[in-house]
């Protein structure tokens, strides 16, 4: 397929979505990201039954810490999408990453 | 448990807008199984305010610890070492927390980083309810397990009021007429003349109309 991808997406994998904790995201944002998404299984088709419902959730909790001290919650996302779908995949990062160049630089302050 | 919820991060913001080295401590007891002050809450409530901090260009030093107990001095005492190194210290235990830190440690600012709800269990994942009051005297064997005093809005021991409508209470759409479930178990028990046993005016005193309460067991004492 050989598909492009924005370079400054940086992949990182885990064995399932699940294992993508609140506090994941959390320092990734703490230490100068712009921005953090999770790319998870098509809901319905998770091996491990729950493992990406139950990150959207944790995703939608960051969202509101974001809110609350006064950071666009956008900067989180989660996005569903099977392993097969490469085109998808590099469609997802060209999409978020338009998104947060939209957004601007983090305020945060290395 | 004693359930508790975490505050509003702008309140705890605010309490700490003139810090600059904070310890945030959290407890291994009720609001580890709640969910609100353990060691993982601790962490993000750092990283929280980590962020919210450096969006300000104001960083916070943020030091994190957790103990078994923070409603006991045995325990309290373990943060002797490094209590006095911070400008403030933030509890993530109940409200209990915060009064045994402040009175181990006279000459350090203690603040509370959760809001103390109730005692309750959890009904479900991430769902908790409550289930006593604290009374001081227990009824619920009258009641087939189910507490009048904690879980009836005006603590009705007679029976329903009339704001019960359709197994739910006035108050609340979503919350049960705890009277109407006593009464619906009473009948499938075929207990229900149980409930016509009219009841002596309670003594409050056991409660908090009694003020301050102690406990205090003879054969434990030194």
């Amino acid at each position: 397929m050989r598909l492009n991808y924005p370079s400054e997406v940086k992949v990182l994998q885990v064995p399932c979505t699940g294992r993508v904790d609140i506090l994941h995201l959390l320092k990734a944002i703490e230490d100068g990201a712009d921005g953090v998404y999770v790319a998870g299984c098509l809901e319905g088709e998770c091996h491990f039954l729950t493992g990406n419902i139950k990150t959207k959730k944790k995703v939608i909790y960051v969202k509101k810490i974001l809110e609350e001290i006064g950071m666009n919650p956008d900067r989180v996302e989660m996005y569903n999408l099977s392993s097969a779908q490469g085109g998808r995949f590099a469609e997802i990062a060209h999409e978020m990453t338009e998104k947060i160049h939209k957004l601007g630089p983090t305020p945060i302050k290395k | 448990m004693i359930v508790a919820d975490r505050k509003p991060l702008t309140e705890i913001l605010t309490m700490i807008e003139a810090q600059e080295k904070i310890l945030i401590v959290g407890c291994k007891g009720c609001v580890t199984v709640c969910n609100t002050g353990g060691l993982k809450e601790v962490e993000i409530l750092a990283s929280s305010l980590g962020i919210a901090r450096k969006k300000e260009n104001r960083p916070l030093t943020i030091d994190t610890t957790i103990i078994e107990r923070q409603c006991d001095n045995e325990y309290v005492e373990q943060l002797r070492d490094k209590v006095n190194d911070y400008d403030a210290v933030l509890s993530m235990a109940c409200g209990v927390g915060p009064q045994f830190l402040s009175e181990a440690y006279p000459g350090q600012k203690f603040y509370p980083a959760v809001n103390t709800t109730f005692y309750g269990g959890a009904v479900a994942h991430g769902i908790w309810e409550e289930r006593c009051a604290g009374c001081g005297t227990c009824i619920i064997h009258d009641f087939e397990g189910l507490c009048p005093i904690a879980r009836c809005a005006k603590s009705l021991l007679h029976g329903p009021c009339g704001g019960s409508s359709q197994t739910k209470c006035e108050i609340n759409p979503d919350t049960q007429c705890i009277w109407d479930h006593i009464v619906a178990r009473k009948m499938e028990l075929g207990k229900l003349e149980d409930l016509m046993k009219v009841r002596e005016l309670r003594d409050w005193r056991s409660a908090r109309d009694g003020g301050p309460r102690q406990s205090i067991r003879e054969e434990l004492t030194q």
